[in-house]
C-alpha cells in the first residue's frame, strides 16, 4: 500500500528529513537530529507537520451537549476555548485522548490521534444521541502544523492575520496564516512549550511551511522530526495512546483525574471510574528514572524478583541528560523514591519513581 | 559520508581494522547516521568469547537499540572505555574515538565475506 503524504513532503525531502512509515504516514522522524532538534524547541521555538491528526468536527443545535455526553472532561469553557481530555468505554478504558476545541456551542472540532481517525470518527457517530448533530470526519480536508516553544508566538504573530498575543492558553481563534484564509489558530502542543497548533485548509496549505520557516528565521527555527515530538512530550509526561494508555487503562490510572469531572453528568464510563476511585486504584503510571539504559516499552518492571508492572514508554532526556520512562506499577510502589528494577532484554537496570512530570517549562 | 579504504567492511555495518592477530572493531559511517544520536553503548566485557556474526556489543540511540556483530571469532581483549561517558564519539568519529572493541583471534585473520570501501558503499546505496 502506498504511504500517505501531507502537503509539506517535499519540503521535508528538501530539508534532508529521514523519511519513515508512521502508521501508514510517510514522515520524517528527523532532520538534523533528535537532540539538536530538541534542543531548539526547549530554547526558542521550531515547526512540526501534524497533518496526519485528525480532525472530527461535530456539528448543530445538540452538539455541545453530545460531546460533553463522550468525553471525560465537562468542557465548561467558553466559546473561543479548548480542553484537553479523554473519551471512554463503558468499563472506563480510553478510547482516545483528545483535545475539544468550542469554536461555538454549534461547532465542535474534536483533534484525535491519527491512528484512531478511524475508530474514534465510528464511535463519535454511534454514540451521538442526538439526531440534531452532524458528525464529519473531515481529517482529509486539513493539514496541521505546530509552532512550539517560547518563541512561537513572535514567530507566527508576524504572518497571521490575528494578533495571537490575546489568544490565551488553550484559546482557539480563526484567521488567516501567510495568505492562508480559513485557518484555526489553538494555543495548543503536545511538547510541554508554549505554542500554537494551526489546522491549515489543505487545499495552499503547503506554502504555509516556508513561510513559516521565513518568519522564524531570526530564531533559528527548524523542522522537528516524530523523534524529537516524542522525546518533547514524554519529558512533559504527555500521553502517547497505544504506548501510555489504550482501551485497557483508565484515565484515573494514567493520572488524568484532572480531566475526569466525575461529579458532571452522565457520561459513557462515569460509572465504572465513580467504582474504580471509590474502590481504589490498583495501579498508576509513575514516572522513572532508570540507571544506564534506555528502557522500551513492555520491559517488565520488578521488585524482588518479581514483575509488578511494564514499562510503557522510555527515551534519554536530552534536558535532563538522563534516560526516563513511564509505566504502570501497583499503588504501594507508586511513590517518588520508590527504587524498582527494569528487565530490559535481560538485565536488570535499576531505576527510581521520581516526581511528575520529569520537565516543566520554566516561563 | 567516508569509507576509509585501509579498513574492511560488513554486510552488517561494522568496520574493522587487523592488527597481527587483533582486530579493531567499530560501527560504519551508514550505521551511526541510520541510528541517529548514540546515548549509550553497551561494551562486551575484557575476556569475553565472541564468535563471527554474533551480537556482540549494543548500541542505544534514542530511536532504537542495534546490536554490533563482532566480525571475528576470538577474545575480547579491550573495550573502548571512553564511550561510558561520551556515547556521541560514535556519532561523532566512527573510525577514531568511537570504536567498540578489540577481538584477539587464534592464529592469521581469514575472515570470510569482508567487503572493500568500493563494495561496501556499493552494499548501502543498495
Amino acid at each position: 500500500m502506498d504511504l500517505l503524504r501531507t502537503p509539506f513532503f517535499e519540503h521535508h525531502k528538501a530539508a534532508g528529513g529521514r523519511l519513515i512509515d508512521f502508521g501508514g504516514w510517510e514522515l520524517p522522524v528527523q532532520y538534523s537530529g533528535i537532540m539538536a532538534e530538541h534542543k531548539q524547541v526547549r530554547s526558542s521555538v521550531g515547526l512540526f507537520d501534524v497533518s496526519h491528526m485528525g480532525e472530527v468536527f461535530l456539528r448543530g443545535p445538540g452538539a455541545l451537549a453530545a460531546i460533553r455526553h463522550l468525553v471525560t472532561n465537562a468542557i465548561d469553557v467558553p466559546n473561543g476555548h479548548a480542553q484537553y481530555t479523554a473519551m471512554c468505554h463503558p468499563n472506563g478504558g480510553i478510547v482516545d485522548d483528545l483535545i475539544v476545541y468550542r469554536l461555538a456551542d454549534d461547532e465542535i472540532l474534536v483533534c484525535v490521534n491519527a491512528a484512531n481517525r478511524a475508530k474514534d470518527f465510528e464511535w463519535i457517530r454511534q454514540n451521538n444521541p442526538e439526531g440534531s448533530v452532524a458528525v464529519v470526519n473531515e481529517s482529509d480536508d486539513w493539514a496541521q502544523i505546530a509552532v512550539q516553544g517560547r518563541d512561537a508566538e513572535a514567530v507566527l504573530n508576524s504572518i497571521s492575520s490575528v494578533d495571537l498575543s490575546a489568544v490565551p492558553s488553550f484559546g482557539v481563534v480563526r484567521g488567516s496564516v501567510a495568505g492562508l484564509d480559513g485557518c484555526i489558530l489553538a494555543r495548543t502542543g503536545y511538547t510541554g512549550e508554549d505554542g500554537f497548533e494551526v489546522f491549515l485548509p489543505v487545499d495552499g496549505a503547503a506554502d504555509v511551511w516556508p513561510a513559516v520557516v521565513h518568519a522564524g528565521a531570526d530564531f533559528n527555527i527548524m523542522p522537528i522530526g516524530l523523534g524529537a515530538r516524542d522525546t518533547l512530550r514524554l519529558e512533559a509526561k504527555l500521553m502517547l495512546y497505544g504506548n501510555d494508555i489504550n482501551d485497557e487503562t483508565t484515565p484515573l490510572e494514567a493520572g488524568l483525574g484532572w480531566i475526569t469531572k466525575l461529579d458532571k453528568a452522565d457520561f459513557i464510563g462515569k460509572d465504572a471510574l465513580v467504582r474504580q476511585k471509590a474502590e481504589g486504584l490498583r495501579r498508576r503510571l509513575v514516572c522513572m528514572v532508570v540507571e544506564k539504559r534506555i528502557a522500551r516499552p513492555h520491559c517488565p518492571i520488578m521488585v524482588d524478583g518479581e514483575v509488578v508492572g511494564e514499562v510503557t514508554s522510555g527515551t534519554k532526556s536530552p534536558t535532563l541528560e538522563a534516560n526516563i520512562a513511564l509505566g504502570y506499577v501497583p499503588r504501594r510502589l507508586a511513590r517518588p523514591g520508590s527504587r524498582l528494577q527494569i528487565d530490559i532484554r535481560g538485565r536488570l537496570a535499576e531505576a527510581e519513581v521520581v516526581k511528575s512530570p520529569f520537565y516543566k517549562r520554566p516561563y | 559520508m567516508s569509507y576509509p579504504a585501509d579498513l574492511k567492511y560488513t554486510q552488517t555495518h561494522e568496520w574493522l581494522r587487523t592488527d597481527g592477530a587483533v582486530v579493531t572493531v567499530g560501527v560504519t559511517w551508514f550505521a551511526q547516521d541510520s541510528m541517529g544520536d548514540v546515548v549509550h553503548v553497551e561494551l562486551p566485557e575484557v575476556g569475553d568469547a565472541v564468535s563471527a556474526g554474533e551480537p556482540a556489543c549494543e548500541i542505544e540511540s534514542v530511536k532504537a537499540v542495534s546490536d554490533v556483530y563482532s566480525p571475528a571469532t576470538g577474545t575480547i581483549v579491550e573495550v573502548n572505555q571512553a564511550l561510558e561517558d561520551a556515547p556521541e564519539d560514535v556519532n561523532s568519529a566512527p573510525y577514531g574515538d568511537g570504536w567498540l572493541f578489540r577481538v584477539a583471534v587464534g592464529s592469521t585473520v581469514v575472515l570470510a565475506d569482508l567487503l572493500d570501501a568500493d563494495a561496501y558503499e556499493t552494499h548501502c546505496a543498495g
